[in-house]
C-alpha cells in the first residue's frame, strides 16, 4: 500500500480529506511514473493536474518530496525510496511557494 | 419567469447569486472551488440546471466542472473516482490537445511571439465556455493559446475545431498583455452553422459551416498599435455582442473604439461617438431593444480604471448611431473609484424590465432591474470578478 499526500486543492478535487493510499502491482518497480500512473487511474480527475496529459512532464509549480528528500528533479523512472514502496513513508506532492 | 441566477467567476472561486423576479433581495452561495480562478461559468439555454465552469490554477492547470442541478453540486465530467483501475472514466475533461492530425489538423501553424519570432501553440486555460442553444451536452470552449474546442458529451472530452488556427492567418496572431486568448464565442440563434469568435490580439472571425472553416471579419477596424492599422488580422478585439433577433448586427468593444457591423462582420464602422473614452472591455445589448447597447468606458490601455474615478455605464438607444451615449450613474460610485470591468463581466437577463449586471475587479457585482436606469450592488467584497453571466429561471 503506497501512501500519497496531496496538496489541499487536489484533495478537494479528488474528494478525499486525508492522505490517499493506492496499490501498485508488485511486479512493477516503484518509480514516480508508476506511482503517478496508479494515482491517476484511481483518481482520474487528477489527470493533467500533476503531469501534462501528453508529455507526462511535471507541472512547473509542483514538487515531489519523500523521506525528507527533494525528489522533484529525479528522473521519472528512477526507483523511489524503499520506505515509500513499503508504505512506511508517504510520497508528498507539494505546491511550490507562491511568494509575496 | 420565477427569478434569476447570476453566475460569478472570480480570482478565488465561484459565486452563485439568486433572486426572485423583482431582483431586489439576493441569496449568495459560495465560494465554490475556493481558491481557484474561475474564468467563466455559464448555463445551458436548453437546460438551465446544466452549468459549466472553467476552473484554473497556475499550479494545477485546467479543470472543467459541470453541474446538473443549477450549481448545488458539481462534478468533473468523466473523471469520477475509479474503484477498479483501467475500467473507469478516463479523466479527460481537462484534456485540451491541439489537433495536429493530417486529416483535420493541417496546416499546422505557429503564432507570433512577443519578440516577433514564431512560437508553437501551448494550451494554458479556458477563458470562455459557450453552451449550445439546443443541446445541454454540447459546449464550446475558447482557450489560451487561442483556439476553439467543442465537446458533445457534456464536457467529458474535447475536440479542437482546427480550421480556425489553420485557416491561414494564424502565424500573424500574437498575444496581448493578458495572453493570446479566444474569449468570445457567439452562436447565431437563427443559424447554428454560423459562429463568431474573437481573439486578443488577432481579431474577429466567422464560420458559416459550424466551425469547420473560418475567415477574418475585421474590415473597417483601425488599430494604431499594429504596423498596418487596417490589417486583416492583429486587432485586439475585447468583446463582441449581438441581439438574438438581429444576428447580423454585431457590436464590438475593441482595445480602443466601439464598433458596429450590420452585415455579419463583413464590414465595421465606429460608433464611439460622444463616449468619454472608447477604451473598455465589455459590451452588451438590451434583451428586448436590439438597438440599446451598453459599455463601461475605461480610461486607457495603460490606466485600467474609469475616467475621473467615476464608475459609469453608458447606454445608447440608437445602436451607437445617434451620438447619444448617456451616462448611467444612479447607484454607482461617482468618486474615488478605480476598478476595472473585465471582458466577460457584463450580461443582461431576459426579464421585463431587462436586468443588466456587471462585476468589477474590486469585487462588486452591480445589478440594475430597470435597464440600467438605477443600480445597486448585489455583493461588494468578492475577489476580483472575472466573469458574470445570468440565467432567467422558469
Amino acid at each position: 500500500m503506497i501512501r500519497i499526500v496531496l496538496p489541499a486543492h487536489l484533495r478537494t478535487l479528488a474528494r478525499v480529506t486525508d492522505e490517499v493510499t493506492i496499490d501498485v502491482p508488485v511486479a512493477v518497480p516503484l518509480t514516480r511514473a508508476a506511482l503517478l500512473d496508479a494515482l491517476e487511474a484511481r483518481y482520474p480527475m487528477l489527470r493533467g493536474t500533476i503531469r501534462d496529459h501528453l508529455t507526462a512532464q511535471r507541472r512547473p509549480f509542483l514538487r515531489f518530496f519523500a523521506c525528507t528528500r527533494d525528489l522533484t528533479h529525479e528522473p521519472a523512472d528512477a526507483l523511489l525510496p524503499g520506505a515509500v514502496a513499503s508504505g512506511e513513508e508517504p510520497f508528498l506532492v507539494v505546491g511550490a511557494i507562491a511568494g509575496g | 419567469m420565477s427569478g434569476v441566477r447570476v453566475l460569478v467567476g472570480t480570482r478565488k472561486g465561484a459565486f452563485i447569486l439568486t433572486a426572485d423576479a423583482k431582483r431586489s433581495r439576493w441569496h449568495v452561495s459560495g465560494p465554490h472551488f475556493a481558491g481557484w480562478e474561475i474564468y467563466h461559468m455559464k448555463g445551458s439555454p436548453a437546460d438551465p440546471n446544466r452549468l459549466y465552469a472553467s476552473q484554473t490554477s497556475g499550479w494545477f492547470g485546467q479543470v472543467i466542472q459541470r453541474s446538473s442541478d443549477g450549481g448545488k453540486t458539481w462534478e468533473t465530467p468523466g473523471g469520477g473516482v475509479t474503484m477498479v483501475p483501467g475500467e473507469g472514466p478516463k479523466g479527460e475533461s481537462n484534456k485540451f490537445v491541439y489537433d495536429v492530425s493530417s486529416q483535420t489538423g493541417k496546416p499546422l501553424t505557429t503564432h507570433q511571439w512577443y519578440d516577433g519570432t514564431q512560437h508553437p501553440w501551448e494550451f494554458k486555460r479556458v477563458w470562455h465556455l459557450e453552451p449550445s442553444p439546443t443541446d445541454p451536452d454540447t459546449v464550446y470552449a475558447g482557450v489560451e493559446d487561442a483556439a476553439l474546442f467543442r465537446s458533445s458529451d457534456g464536457g467529458a472530452t474535447w475536440q479542437e475545431l482546427a480550421g480556425l488556427r489553420g485557416h491561414g492567418t494564424g502565424p500573424q496572431w500574437q498575444p496581448g498583455a493578458g495572453g493570446m486568448c479566444l474569449h468570445t464565442i457567439l452562436i447565431d440563434p437563427t443559424n447554428p452553422q454560423r459562429l463568431y469568435i474573437a481573439i486578443s490580439a488577432a481579431g474577429a472571425f466567422r464560420s458559416d459551416d459550424g466551425g469547420q472553416t473560418w475567415r477574418p471579419i475585421n474590415r473597417g477596424l483601425r488599430s494604431q498599435y499594429i504596423p498596418e492599422p487596417t490589417a486583416e488580422v492583429g486587432h485586439c478585439v475585447h468583446r463582441l455582442a449581438l441581439h438574438p433577433s438581429r444576428p447580423n448586427v454585431l457590436f464590438m468593444q475593441k482595445h480602443w473604439d466601439v464598433m458596429r457591423s450590420d452585415d455579419g462582420g463583413d464590414s465595421w464602422r465606429e460608433i464611439s461617438g460622444n463616449l468619454p473614452t472608447d477604451f473598455g472591455f465589455v459590451i452588451d445589448v438590451h434583451a428586448h431593444e436590439p438597438e440599446t447597447v451598453y459599455v463601461v468606458p475605461i480610461k486607457s490601455d495603460s490606466e485600467h480604471y474609469p475616467p475621473e474615478g467615476k464608475l459609469r455605464v453608458f447606454r445608447s438607444r440608437s445602436g451607437g448611431l445617434g451620438n447619444d451615449w448617456e451616462a448611467l450613474t444612479k447607484g454607482l460610485p461617482q468618486r474615488d473609484c478605480y476598478v476595472n470591468v473585465l471582458r466577460d463581466a457584463m450580461c443582461v437577463d431576459t426579464l421585463d424590465p431587462c436586468g443588466v449586471y456587471f462585476g468589477t475587479t474590486g469585487g462588486q457585482v452591480y445589478a440594475s432591474a430597470d435597464g440600467g436606469d438605477s443600480w445597486a450592488p448585489i455583493v461588494r467584497d468578492l475577489p476580483a470578478v472575472l466573469s458574470v453571466e445570468v440565467q432567467a429561471l422558469p
